[in-house]
């Protein structure tokens, strides 16, 4: 990637804004959520999600979630362009309702994941994610 | 089909009945999410494997729908119960309509 | 040439592209792959450059521990993808000799390994340091008569790290003097050569400031044991000299061309510089 000077000054105020302010959770994530869960109330207990505090590069980010006995979890990236992510189906042969993949974050924002539990009911649990910007792409 | 699209599938070769097992799958896809311009500024259309399944002898153990947030050469890891021997099989669902699969048996001993 | 600078000249070069000095990521951490390949990933500096360094560090060690868990099991780095696809490669019969690369070189894991180890390498016939990516080339066009692959491409990246692959683990172990002083010595003259528009040499921030943070960026001592190596940025395998190229592009400067003689000069040095470190690639990097 070629940067112009201008562009260069751009990017370094894009970063320190996006150190200080995550992204807003958009409407367009609570649309995604609200599909998945009907609208339904969401509790905080039985989902755990792990993601790093710091991300090297928003290219690349590992994140866990678990809900055990979920049929299954959505995974929603409330800052990026298009916030679904991923949702996992649970089958009767999942040895236990938990994955781990690698998602990218447009920059730093709340990654959440919900779980649909055994008994019906809706678990949320969210991490706050920071992307750094490198000083040099090399 | 899009070229260098490799599954690759990391599971036990063997269990014993009713162990919970931890499987790896990476399949070399881009990922193109749809948001990235060329060159002349023109938006790349999105191309991206957008459902992934895994089975044990039929039966579902993981059903995924991804978004172009998943990373290039989508990576996935999960636990699997094995009752018995049988096939895991692996698919994945390109927009593009091709499907990739690939099938990895686990004796009991 | 500029001469080595003095403390002031090098605070001022500083301050003007902010090095912090906040190091977050584990320095002490071990490497090791697959359970059981054990990488030296810091060890005493090679003699030639006791006056500036007593001990070298593996790129690695720079990173934040997702970063660094990617590299420790072959199914998690996703260089080994490429790797992969390299195997394929050498298996492929391609040129008017209608040969592939195990028509003359059979296994790769018998035939290279510790290939990577001592590249780049005098080459006798041809009176000149090749790299790795030469050799192969030299390879494609006078042994199967078929096209050079570009020299930091997908395929040429791929090769070398199927190669590299056969001697992880082993020392860097490049030789500097006998024929190949002269372009050693070449190398070293652009490792302390400030270049562009930020005038910065290599030395600036991998020699005088290394394990400090340049922005959000940890600084590495620019090693190249773990070269070609899966970058989290673009997703693919990097050679060392598409690496270069980036660096002194971010000086500000006219960059040499990879595969140019001034890069090989440049890799023999700053692969020297790794001598007695593992071979890690393919390593993985942010």
């Amino acid at each position: 990637m070629e940067f112009s000077r201008r562009d260069t000054l751009a990017l370094g105020l894009g970063a320190a804004v996006v150190t200080v302010l995550p992204f807003s959770v958009n409407a367009a994530a609570d649309d995604v959520i609200a599909t998945f869960t009907g609208g339904a109330d969401m509790g905080d207990a039985g989902i755990d999600l792990t993601a790093p505090e710091i991300a090297e590069n928003g290219n690349t980010v590992p994140v866990e979630v678990s809900a055990p006995g979920a049929s299954a979890i959505l995974l929603v990236a409330t800052g990026n362009p298009t916030p679904g992510v991923a949702q996992f189906n649970f089958g009767p042969m999942a040895g236990s309702q938990s994955a781990s993949t690698r998602i990218r974050l447009a920059g730093t924002q709340d990654v959440v994941a919900i779980a649909k539990l055994a008994d019906g009911s809706f678990a949320k649990a969210s991490s706050t994610v920071k992307v750094t910007i490198g000083g040099c792409g090399g | 089909m899009a070229s260098g699209v490799k599954p690759r599938v990391k599971v036990p070769k063997k269990a014993a009945a009713g162990d919970v097992i931890t499987i790896k799958s990476l399949i070399s896809h881009k990922m193109e999410s749809g948001q990235r311009k060329d060159k002349e500024g023109n938006l790349i259309p999105r191309s991206i494997i957008n459902r992934f399944t895994v089975e044990f002898n039929g039966q579902s153990v993981l059903d995924m729908t991804m978004e172009p947030a998943i990373s290039t050469n989508p990576y996935v890891q999960f636990e699997a119960t094995v009752p018995e021997a049988g096939d895991f099989v692996f698919t994945w669902y390109d927009d593009d309509g091709s499907v990739y699969d690939t099938t990895k048996s686990v004796a009991i001993g | 040439m500029t001469k080595p600078m003095g403390k002031t000249l090098t605070a001022i070069a500083l301050a003007a592209v902010a090095f912090g000095s906040v190091a977050s990521a584990d320095e002490t951490a071990e490497l090791v792959v697959n359970g059981d390949l054990n990488m030296v990933t810091r060890t005493a500096a090679p003699a030639h450059l006791s006056d500036v360094l007593d001990e070298i560090n593996s790129g690695w060690l720079y990173r934040k521990d997702e970063t660094q868990s990617l590299q420790t099991d072959d199914f998690d780095n996703p260089g080994m993808i490429f790797v992969d696809l390299a195997q394929d490669e050498w298996d492929t019969v391609e040129g008017t000799e209608d040969k592939s690369c195990a028509s003359c070189h059979d296994d790769v894991e018998d035939s290279m390994k510790g290939v990577r180890a001592v590249y780049p390498k005098w080459n006798e016939t041809a009176g000149e340091v090749r790299t790795l990516a030469m050799q192969i080339n030299d390879c494609r066009v006078n042994q199967m008569g078929a096209d050079k692959w570009k020299y930091t491409g997908g395929d040429m990246a791929g090769m070398e790290a199927l190669i590299s692959v056969q001697s992880r683990g082993m020392p860097v172990d490049v030789a500097i003097d006998g024929p190949a002083q002269s372009t050693w010595e070449e190398g070293k003259e652009m490792y302390y050569t400030r270049t562009g528009q930020l005038d910065l040499s290599c030395a600036n921030c991998h020699e005088e400031n290394y394990g400090n943070m340049i922005r959000a960026d940890h600084l590495s001592q620019g090693q190249i044991n773990g070269f070609p190596t899966y970058r989290l940025k673009n997703a693919k395998l990097n050679t060392s000299h598409a690496r270069f190229k980036g660096c002194v592009r971010d000086t500000r400067a006219e960059t040499y061309k990879p595969g140019s003689s001034e890069f090989v000069a440049l890799e023999l040095y700053v692969a020297s510089r790794g001598n007695g470190l593992s071979v890690e690639a393919p390593a993985v990097r942010n």
